[in-house]
């Protein structure tokens, strides 16, 4: 027998740790420091290129790992409809280096991707029960595709409320879509800023104070919130107080992440993985962990 | 009418856990009122012996500083308690409120009902409980407003 | 397993140039400026002999048995040094793709390609061979596979070495991990060879074990002849005594219950006095998996490159988000890698990420003892559990400066 034995080679990289070429088809602003972009597959003109990537299925709440060229990689939740398999589409807030870079990029620019990561909004769950989607600042983008599932079988679910606190009424984004859903009459929206101007008619103060008020059901009611850590906190304890059972309201949970797919450990919160048994947990689950200073 | 405003007011989170002698007392205090879009409900500087419980409609609570327009610093609906500036002293209105709709409430004698809370301990240490509660609740939604939370992290 | 067989003092030569004909590359402890390393070696006259160590709290050395005839020519009497097989199956380094900005204005990406030469890992301790387990677990039964991992993990040869002498930090026997391997059926090493080396004045060599197919197959090449009764029970001997003269423990599920209940115990605030958040346990810690990624491109902007690199829960940056970092303090950073290695571990993986291997102990430079703070966490839960139960109105930890 010979001695030398016969390996085959060893693997390389694998999809989910190389970014997937797409191109931006189209950009535009929502407010000063806030743009979506839309996101096409690239055709890959080499001889000998893989078959083009398909815009991944993906389900409302879950996120991509964007690729700036050079740069590095940011986690962005998707903002698109879960429906459309041609276009991805993300709302960026500009806070740093990569996510400048992404914003500058204009029509025909590549873009890498990788995922969809994470775990999803529980929509289905909410079948049959009344709905409160609670947003805050750029929480709104990562709520959408739910609202766009809902509206596609409005008739599966109760009534449905979203509730959306932005800063100013400057920065809020999809102003042009929330005018339309405002019309809805099978919809409840309420929109309230931190800081007015003259010319806002509508509420003033902080969010937690529209799930207050909130037209629910609280004892059948699934909540979904999103937006800054200390914001969800305070709006899921509103939403305990007014009776929504604390396995029902779920919230999307932020750290940093650096390869998300639950290797790199970056995005461990107590025991678990963001980017893989999150972002979307339910409140239940993470309550007492918000409670310790520095996890 | 009595037997109406009693009814309504033990809906009202407000005045829940309330017995009915001091429901009853309270709702002699109590009137329903009225307000169009743009009508002043109270201003600052006012003498503050009423409060109100929100029926319908939306408030602004606002400020006008030297000068300028009114500033809106927050508003209230359905439900909500407006006024709370008729249990402590100076109790004067610190700030201007302002029907943005029109507007349903229950107003309250808040100087009526200060004096019974002197004489009657156990009622004061009730609303005294409730308002206390109203206004920590506020507290808190102002001091996240003033976090600036969506605001570009520093 | 295989009955045992009988190997003399020259196994590792004879190991090393049987594993190197079949095209293995073969990585090996070295001893290289006084300091012990692993590293590929191309013969088996590269591994030490006649060296030793001493390891305590802040210190490790490497001693050479000079003056005894018989130490000298002891070939695995060290325990473990700073570096662990992870370098070479988790490497230090990967470059993971390379990116070009090609014409009109696209984008290619291509991985990095694997390699085909597997690695043979020789002189692997019981501790080292349950850390392999343990990065197996975390890095391939995930839903993702570290393919870097995972490539170089395929195919690789290990022979292990049994313990016959514990160091001072060594704490493997309470952690479940050693001092000596056994394949059964419920457990499965890992290993492909178990070599326990026998020097005493009768004989000098190696009794060794095949514990897989092609362990047995390489044995088989080397016609060793059987074990003999005396030695298989000297084998047993050393093992047996080596567990029992160890002289550090760690209470594994008394820590992971404490850790998991207490966030807040004071330990956290009290080991800030001292740790340095110097990130030395996490490096040579044979467990830690923490990666970060670093992406840079050509002066022209048209080549770009993403390589992985270890990180540590100990960088400030580490848990960085827009605005600042989550854990900011030396507490909080020391609580998270203490109550991951100890608790969390079992949550995430089923088991705890401690081999107690005892390099953290060593390696630390103010000795911080991870045997230690785990029997000070049970105490001070303890305590807290039992004050609970006395004030059950009191949530939390006491006000600072308040009345006892």
């Amino acid at each position: 027998m010979d001695s030398r034995c016969e390996f085959a080679p060893i693997a390389a990289m694998s999809a989910a740790m190389v970014p997937r070429p797409y191109v931006v088809a189209r950009r535009w602003n929502e407010t000063a420091d806030t743009f979506t972009f839309e996101l096409r597959p690239a055709r890959d003109v080499r001889p000998d290129a893989p078959p083009a990537a398909t815009a991944a299925a993906f389900r409302p709440g879950q996120f991509n790992m964007l690729y700036a060229f050079g740069v590095g990689e940011v986690p962005i939740s998707i903002s698109g409809d879960p429906a459309d398999g041609e276009r991805l589409i993300h709302t960026v807030r500009t806070v740093g280096a990569v996510t400048r870079y992404l914003g500058a990029l204009g029509p025909g620019d590549p873009v890498g991707v990788r995922g969809p990561f994470g775990s999803a909004w529980p929509v289905d769950d909410a079948e049959g029960r009344d709905l409160v989607l609670v947003a805050g600042g750029i929480g709104l983008p990562p709520l959408r595709p739910v609202l766009y599932q809902v509206l596609a079988r409005r008739e599966r679910f109760g009534r449905v409320a979203l509730l959306y606190g932005a800063r100013r009424p400057a920065e809020m984004v999809f102003v042009d879509e929330l005018r339309s859903w405002r019309s809805r009459l099978d919809l409840d929206v309420e929109v309230t800023v931190d800081r007015a101007t003259e010319s806002w008619k509508g509420s003033v103060g902080f969010v937690t104070t529209l799930v207050r008020r909130a037209p629910i059901d609280p004892a059948e009611a699934i909540a979904m919130v999103c937006g800054p850590e200390l914001m969800m906190r305070f709006a899921a304890l509103e939403l305990l107080k007014r009776g929504v059972a604390d396995r029902r309201v779920h919230v999307s949970m932020e750290r940093n992440m650096k390869c998300g797919v639950g290797l790199c450990g970056h995005c461990q919160f107590g025991p678990s993985f963001v980017c893989r048994d999150g972002p979307v947990y339910p409140f239940a689950d993470v309550k007492d962990l918000l409670q310790v200073a520095e996890v | 009418m009595m037997r109406d405003m009693t009814a309504l007011l033990s809906a009202s989170p407000v005045f829940a856990g309330l017995d009915t002698d001091q429901l009853d007392f309270i709702a002699g205090c109590g009137w329903n009122v009225h307000f169009n879009a743009g009508d002043t409900i109270f201003k600052f500087g006012e003498p503050a012996d009423r409060f109100f419980v929100l029926r319908g409609g939306d408030v602004s609570i606002e400020i006008r500083l030297a000068g300028g327009p009114a500033r809106r610093i927050e508003t209230l609906g359905e439900g909500e308690v407006l006024g709370w500036s008729w249990l402590f002293p100076p109790y004067t209105w610190q700030f201007d409120a302002r029907a943005m709709s029109g507007v349903r409430a229950t107003a309250f004698d808040g100087s009526c009902l200060r004096d019974k809370c002197e004489n009657d301990p156990g009622l004061g240490y009730e609303l005294m409980k409730r308002f206390a509660g109203i206004v920590a609740t506020r507290l808190q939604a102002t001091r996240l407003q003033l976090l600036d939370l969506y605001g570009q992290p520093l | 397993m295989r009955d045992p067989v009988w190997l003399e003092g020259d196994a590792p030569e004879r190991l090393v140039d049987a594993l190197a004909a079949r095209g293995y590359r073969v990585v090996a402890p070295r001893v290289e400026a006084d300091t012990l390393v692993l590293a590929e070696v191309g013969s088996g006259t590269e591994l030490p002999r006649g060296w030793s160590d001493e390891a305590a709290p802040g210190r490790y050395r490497l001693v050479h048995a000079e003056g005894d005839a018989l130490l000298a020519t002891e070939r695995f009497g060290f325990r473990v040094g700073a570096h662990s097989y992870k370098r070479f199956l988790h490497p230090p380094e990967a470059r993971l793709f390379t990116a070009r900005r090609g014409s009109p204005g696209g984008m290619h990406v291509d991985a990095e390609p694997g390699s085909d030469r597997p690695l043979a890992l020789l002189g692997v301790r019981p501790c080292d061979l349950a850390a392999i387990g343990v990065q197996d677990r975390v890095l391939l039964n995930g839903p993702h596979v570290d393919d870097v991992y995972a490539a170089h993990r395929e195919a690789a040869f290990v022979v292990a070495v049994e313990c016959t002498r514990p160091g001072a930090t060594c704490f493997c026997a309470s952690m479940g991990t050693g001092p000596g391997i056994e394949d059964d059926d419920e457990t499965v090493s890992g290993a492909d060879v178990v070599l326990t080396e026998i020097v005493d004045a009768g004989r000098s060599g190696f009794v060794a074990r095949a514990a897989s197919q092609r362990g047995a197959a390489l044995l088989d090449t080397l016609e060793a002849r059987p074990a003999s009764e005396s030695e298989r029970s000297q084998r047993t001997a050393k093992v047996a005594h080596a567990a029992r003269s160890m002289e550090r423990s760690l209470d594994r599920d008394g820590a992971r219950a404490a850790l998991a209940q207490g966030p807040e115990l004071p330990l956290f605030a009290e080991i800030a006095e001292r740790c340095l958040a110097c990130a030395n346990c996490t490096l040579v810690c044979p467990t830690c998996f923490c990666t970060t990624v670093v992406d840079t491109t050509d002066l022209q902007g048209r080549v770009a490159e993403r390589t992985r690199h270890w990180d540590s829960c100990f960088g400030i940056e580490f848990s960085y988000l827009h605005g600042g970092s989550v854990r900011q303090s030396v507490s909080a950073r020391y609580r998270q890698w203490l109550t991951h290695k100890l608790s969390s571990w079992f949550d995430q993986f089923g088991e705890a990420g401690c081999v107690g291997c005892g390099r953290c102990i060593a390696w630390c430079p103010v000795g911080i003892d991870i045997t230690q703070e785990a029997a000070i966490a049970v105490d001070q839960q303890r305590e807290a559990a039992a004050k609970a139960q006395r004030e059950p109105s009191r949530r939390g930890p006491p006000v600072r400066g308040a009345r006892p």
